[in-house]
C-alpha cells in the first residue's frame, strides 16, 4: 500500500542565523498565504501558581508594541481582507494570518516585531484578565461536562502539569499581573524558540529572504529556553471521578488511560496506538460501536482516541454516551467486557486494513488545505519531531501490524489503572 | 499604499465551467489536479422547513439516515464499504435546503459514486438504524436541554418566528421526534429528493465527462420534481421585548436580533458592510468587539451577522458576561447598533469594512471543499457563476449615502428582540 501514498509536496526547512525555524509548505493553487509562528512552550510550562500565563499571554499579544502600538496589526489583516487568529496548547502556542501572497512580509515584519517589542499595562492587562475569565465561565463554569472533563484531567495527572487545564484555574487567573505576563514572554519569546511556518503560494528562496530581512533581525538569546516539567510518576491506582449537577439531563461515560505520545514511546508504538484507537472507537464500523451501540444497545454513541502529538506521557480516551435507562456502572463493565473480548480474540484483518486505509487517507485530505498542512506540520515540530518524522507518518502507519496492535492494547489498556469519569443528574434527596 | 493592492476576485483561482450532464442535469465543475480528490457538494432545496408542522425533525433525520443502509448494503455494510477506500459520504439539514458531501481520493471515484447512487436513490431506513439515530438525537437534545447558548438560540428563534418553521428546532424536540415514523422519512425522502431541486458543484482531479459521469450515475435517476409545500414569509414577534430564562449558572448568554432586509433588496449588500464593521464574526477590530470586549472586557465572545433566509431575513447576534454586569453587556451592545441604525458609519469605517470584505473573499476558496460548498450556496442563493466578480464590485460600489439608507432600513430604529438565559442582574 505503501506505493501507493503520493509524495508530499515539496516541504522545505531551514534555520536562521539567530536560531528561528523555518518551514515553507508550498501550494499555489490560491494566491494566499498562511503565515504562522509556533513557540515551543504552552500550558504545561505555565510557573507554578501562575496557571494560565500561556493563553493570558497570547490574548496580551494582541496589545501593541513599540513601533505599532495597539490594534496596528490587527487593524493592517482587517484591512487587507486577511484573518488571524491564535491559539495556545499544553505544549505550544501559535500565531497565525492568512493574507493574499503580497502581504507575506508585512505580516512576517509584524510578528517579528511582537517577538520583542510588546508593551503591556496595567490599563490594558485588567481587562483582558477579565476577557479570560469570561472565557473560563463560557467554556468550562456553565458547562458540567467540561466541569467533569477538567476533573478527570487533574485526575489522571496528578504531577505533571498536563492535569492544570490550558486556560488555567480561575482563581490563578484573578491574580495574573503585567510583571507575570512580561516575565514569561521575556522567557520564552525568542527565535531560538519559535519556529516559522509559511504555506500556500510561496517557494522557499523567496520565503528565505523575506524571513531573513525580518526575523532574521530579532538578536538571539544564545539559548533556547529549557521547558522544567515534573513527570508523572506510575500508579497503581484507579479512580472514579463523579461529577453530579441539576442541570445534567444526558449522562455521560469517559475512560482516561496514561499511554505514551509519539515523543516517549518505543519504534512504532505511537502508530499502533493510532491504529488501536480507530479500530477500538474510531468512528461506526469500530469495536464500541458496533458491540455497544449497535449489538448490545447499551449506548448511543462510542468513540475512543489516542492523542498521541504531545511532548510528554499522554492520554488514550474512550467516551460512551449511555442508552436510556442503562447505568454508568453498566458501561464501566461493558467497556471492560469489550476489550477483554478484544484482547483475547485479536485484530479481524479487514478491520486493521480498513483503520490504517482511513488514517493514511487522512494525510492525502490534509493535503487539500494550506492552514490544515501547516498545524500538521507546526505541531509536530513545535513538540520536537523533525519534518521527516511528519513525512513517514503514513508510512509508519501502514507498517502497523495485528501484532503491534495487540502489543501496545496489552501494555497500555488491559487492566491498566485508569481514571472514569462519570456525569450524573443531582439526585433527588427529598424522596 | 501597497496594502490596498488585494486579490479582488477568487476567480483568478476558481475557473468555473457549467455543464449540463448527457442526462440533463446541471453541474458546476472546478478542475484542480493538485491533490489527487474530488470533492463534490450539493443541495436539495426544501430542508426542515418542510418538516411537517407537528413533526420537527424530519429533516434531521432523513439526513442522518442516508448513509446508515442503502440498496443491499446494510447499515454496517454501507459504512465499512465507505471504509475500505477512505470514502466520506454526508448529509445535513439546514433550514431552507439539504445538503450533501463527497469526498475521495481519485483512484475510489467509481466505487465513492456507486455508494452515493446507493444513498441518494435507495436508501432504506431500517428499523435498527432508525432507533438508533433518533435515541442519539435525543440524546444531544438532552446534552442540549440546560446548555446557556443552546437554550437561547432556541427560545430566541421559537419566539421570533411563532407558527413558522422558522421558529421550529432543526433538530426537532424530544416530543416530535417521538411522534415521526419510519414512514415519514420514506415519503420525505420521495418529496424532496428530485432534480428539479438539485444544484451540484465538483472540485477535483476531474475532467468534464468524468464529472458528468458521475453525477448522471448518482442523481439522473431521480424523480424530476420535487413536491414541496409552500412556505409563508416569516413574520416577526416581539421585537423591543427582552425575555429572561433563569439558569443556575455564573454567566448570562445573550441573543438578540430583528427582521432585516431579504437577501434581493437592492440594499442589501451594503446592509451587510454595516454588520461586519459592527460586529462581524472574526472581526476583531469592529465596534462591538472593541466596546464589549477590548475596553470593558465584559466579554470574550460578541458578535452579530445577518441571516438572509429564502422566505425570511433577520439580524442576529449575541454575547455572553458575568450575571453582575450582564446588563451592562446588552446595553452596551444595543447603543452601538442604535448608533449604526441612525447615524450609519464614518466613511474611514465603510471604506475599511469594504477594502475587508472584498479582500477576504478569496480566503472562502482556499481549499477544494471549500470551493465546492460556495459555489453550492451560490446556486442555492440563484446566482450564476458571474456571482465571483460581481460581489466584490457591489460592495466597492456601496456609498456613504447607500450605507446609511441601508443601515437604517436593516436596523431601523435598533430595537431588539432579546432573549438571556443565567441569572442576569438588572433585566
Amino acid at each position: 500500500m505503501t506505493s501507493h501514498v503520493p509524495a508530499a509536496t515539496q516541504v522545505a526547512n531551514f534555520t536562521l542565523k539567530n536560531g528561528l525555524e523555518v518551514v515553507v509548505i508550498p501550494d499555489h493553487r490560491a494566491p494566499v498565504v498562511t503565515h504562522m509562528i509556533w513557540y515551543r512552550n504552552g500550558a504545561a510550562d505555565d510557573p507554578m501558581g501562575k496557571s494560565g500565563i500561556a493563553h493570558f499571554l497570547e490574548h496580551l499579544m494582541f496589545k501593541g508594541t513599540k513601533a505599532h502600538p495597539k490594534g496596528e496589526f490587527s487593524e493592517f489583516i482587517s484591512e487587507v481582507g486577511g484573518q488571524e487568529n491564535a491559539f495556545t496548547g499544553s505544549d505550544f502556542t501559535a500565531y497565525f494570518q492568512q493574507v493574499a501572497k503580497q502581504h507575506l512580509k508585512a505580516c512576517m515584519e509584524f510578528e517579528a516585531d511582537r517577538m520583542t517589542g510588546l508593551v503591556l499595562t496595567d490599563e490594558i492587562v485588567a481587562p483582558e484578565r477579565d476577557v479570560v475569565l469570561e472565557e473560563r465561565r463560557m467554556h468550562c463554569d456553565t458547562d458540567p461536562g467540561a466541569q467533569l472533563g477538567e476533573a478527570v484531567q487533574a485526575t489522571l495527572f496528578t504531577h505533571h502539569p498536563y492535569g492544570i487545564p490550558i486556560i488555567g484555574w480561575g482563581h490563578e487567573i484573578e491574580g495574573l499581573r503585567r510583571d507575570d505576563a512580561l516575565a514569561y514572554y521575556q522567557r520564552f519569546y525568542t527565535p531560538e524558540n519559535a519556529i516559522l511556518v509559511v504555506a500556500g503560494d510561496a517557494e522557499p528562496d523567496e520565503t528565505r529572504a523575506l524571513a531573513e530581512d525580518t526575523y532574521g533581525k530579532v538578536k538571539p538569546r544564545g539559548a533556547k529556553p529549557e521547558r522544567i516539567r515534573s513527570l508523572e510518576p506510575p500508579t497503581v491506582a484507579s479512580r472514579l471521578v463523579t461529577v453530579s449537577d441539576a442541570k445534567v439531563q444526558q449522562p455521560n461515560w469517559q475512560r482516561h488511560y496514561l499511554a505514551p505520545s509519539c515523543r516517549t514511546a518505543d519504534p512504532g508504538e505511537s502508530e499502533a496506538l493510532d491504529v488501536l484507537g480507530h479500530l477500538i472507537g474510531g468512528g461506526q464500523t469500530s469495536l464500541l460501536y458496533r458491540t455497544l451501540v449497535v449489538d448490545e444497545k447499551l449506548a448511543v454513541s462510542a468513540w475512543a482516541y489516542y492523542h498521541g502529538t504531545a511532548l510528554d506521557e499522554s492520554r488514550f480516551i474512550v467516551n460512551m454516551t449511555p442508552a436510556p435507562g442503562v447505568s454508568l456502572e453498566t458501561l464501566d463493565k461493558a467497556f471492560d467486557r469489550a476489550l477483554a473480548t478484544f484482547l483475547k480474540e485479536g485484530v479481524d484483518a479487514g478491520a486493521l486494513e480498513r483503520a490504517k486505509t482511513r488514517l493514511v487517507a487522512d494525510a492525502i485530505y490534509a493535503r487539500d488545505s494550506q492552514s490544515d498542512l501547516a498545524r500538521w506540520y507546526g505541531s509536530s515540530l513545535a513538540i520536537g519531531q523533525t519534518l521527516s518524522d511528519v513525512e513517514e507518518w503514513p508510512i509508519k502507519i501502514d507498517a502497523v501490524d495485528a501484532e503491534a496492535v495487540m502489543a501496545a492494547a496489552r501494555r497500555w489498556l488491559d487492566h491498566k489503572p485508569a481514571v472514569t469519569g462519570h456525569l450524573l443528574p443531582l439526585e433527588d434527596e427529598a424522596a | 499604499m501597497q496594502k490596498h493592492s488585494i486579490v479582488s476576485s477568487p476567480q483568478s483561482a476558481v475557473n468555473v465551467k457549467t455543464l449540463v450532464t448527457p442526462r440533463g442535469v446541471t453541474l458546476w465543475l472546478v478542475e484542480s489536479y493538485a491533490v489527487p480528490l474530488v470533492s463534490l457538494e450539493f443541495a436539495f432545496r426544501g430542508g426542515s422547513s418542510q418538516d411537517p408542522a407537528d413533526k420537527a425533525g424530519v429533516g434531521m433525520l432523513l439526513a442522518s439516515l442516508l448513509d446508515e443502509g442503502a440498496g443491499d448494503l446494510d447499515s454496517q455494510a454501507f459504512q465499512r464499504a465507505l471504509d475500505e477506500r477512505a470514502i466520506e459520504i454526508s448529509f445535513h439539514a439546514d433550514r431552507d435546503a439539504m445538503t450533501g458531501r463527497m469526498r475521495t481520493l481519485v483512484k475510489n471515484l467509481e466505487r465513492a459514486a456507486e455508494l452515493l447512487r446507493l444513498a441518494v436513490n435507495e436508501p432504506r431506513f431500517d428499523e435498527e438504524p432508525f432507533i438508533r439515530v433518533r435515541e442519539h438525537a435525543n440524546a444531544r437534545l438532552r446534552h442540549d436541554a440546560n446548555d446557556p447558548g443552546s437554550v437561547a438560540a432556541k427560545a430566541w428563534k421559537a419566539n421570533a418566528f411563532p407558527g413558522h418553521p422558522y421558529g421550529e428546532p432543526t433538530d426537532g424536540s424530544l416530543e416530535s421526534l417521538a411522534l415521526i415514523e419510519r414512514g415519514d422519512l420514506v415519503a420525505a425522502a420521495k418529496r424532496l429528493l428530485a432534480r428539479d431541486q438539485l444544484v451540484i458543484a465538483i472540485v477535483g482531479a476531474i475532467d468534464e465527462r468524468g464529472a458528468a459521469d458521475l453525477i448522471d450515475k448518482a442523481f439522473a435517476d431521480l424523480p424530476a420534481k420535487a413536491d414541496l409545500k409552500p412556505v409563508a414569509a416569516a413574520s416577526f414577534a416581539r421585537l423591543g421585548r427582552i425575555d429572561a430564562i433563569p439558569l443556575d449558572v455564573p454567566q448570562s448568554t445573550i441573543r438578540f436580533g430583528r427582521p432585516s432586509l431579504m437577501r434581493d433588496d437592492p440594499d442589501y449588500i451594503a446592509s451587510v458592510v454595516a454588520a461586519h464593521v459592527l460586529g462581524g464574526s472574526g472581526n476583531m477590530t469592529s465596534r462591538l468587539f472593541r466596546e464589549v470586549r477590548e475596553k470593558r472586557g465584559l466579554a470574550y465572545t460578541v458578535f452579530g451577522n445577518f441571516y438572509a433566509y429564502d422566505h425570511g431575513a433577520f439580524y442576529y447576534g449575541g454575547t455572553t458576561t458575568k450575571n453582575e454586569r450582564a446588563r451592562e453587556s446588552f446595553d452596551v451592545a444595543a447603543h452601538e447598533i442604535r448608533d449604526v441604525a441612525l447615524k450609519g458609519l464614518s466613511d474611514e469605517e465603510l471604506e475599511k469594512g469594504k477594502t475587508y470584505l472584498i479582500g477576504s473573499y478569496p480566503l472562502r476558496f482556499d481549499t477544494s471543499v471549500k470551493i465546492a460548498s460556495q459555489l453550492v450556496h451560490i446556486q442555492l442563493e440563484g446566482r450564476s457563476p458571474e456571482w465571483l466578480v460581481e460581489r466584490n464590485r457591489q460592495i466597492a460600489a456601496v456609498t456613504g449615502e447607500s450605507l446609511k439608507r441601508a443601515a437604517n432600513r436593516a436596523f431601523g430604529d435598533g430595537s431588539l428582540y432579546t432573549t438571556v438565559v443565567g441569572k442576569p442582574e438588572g433585566f
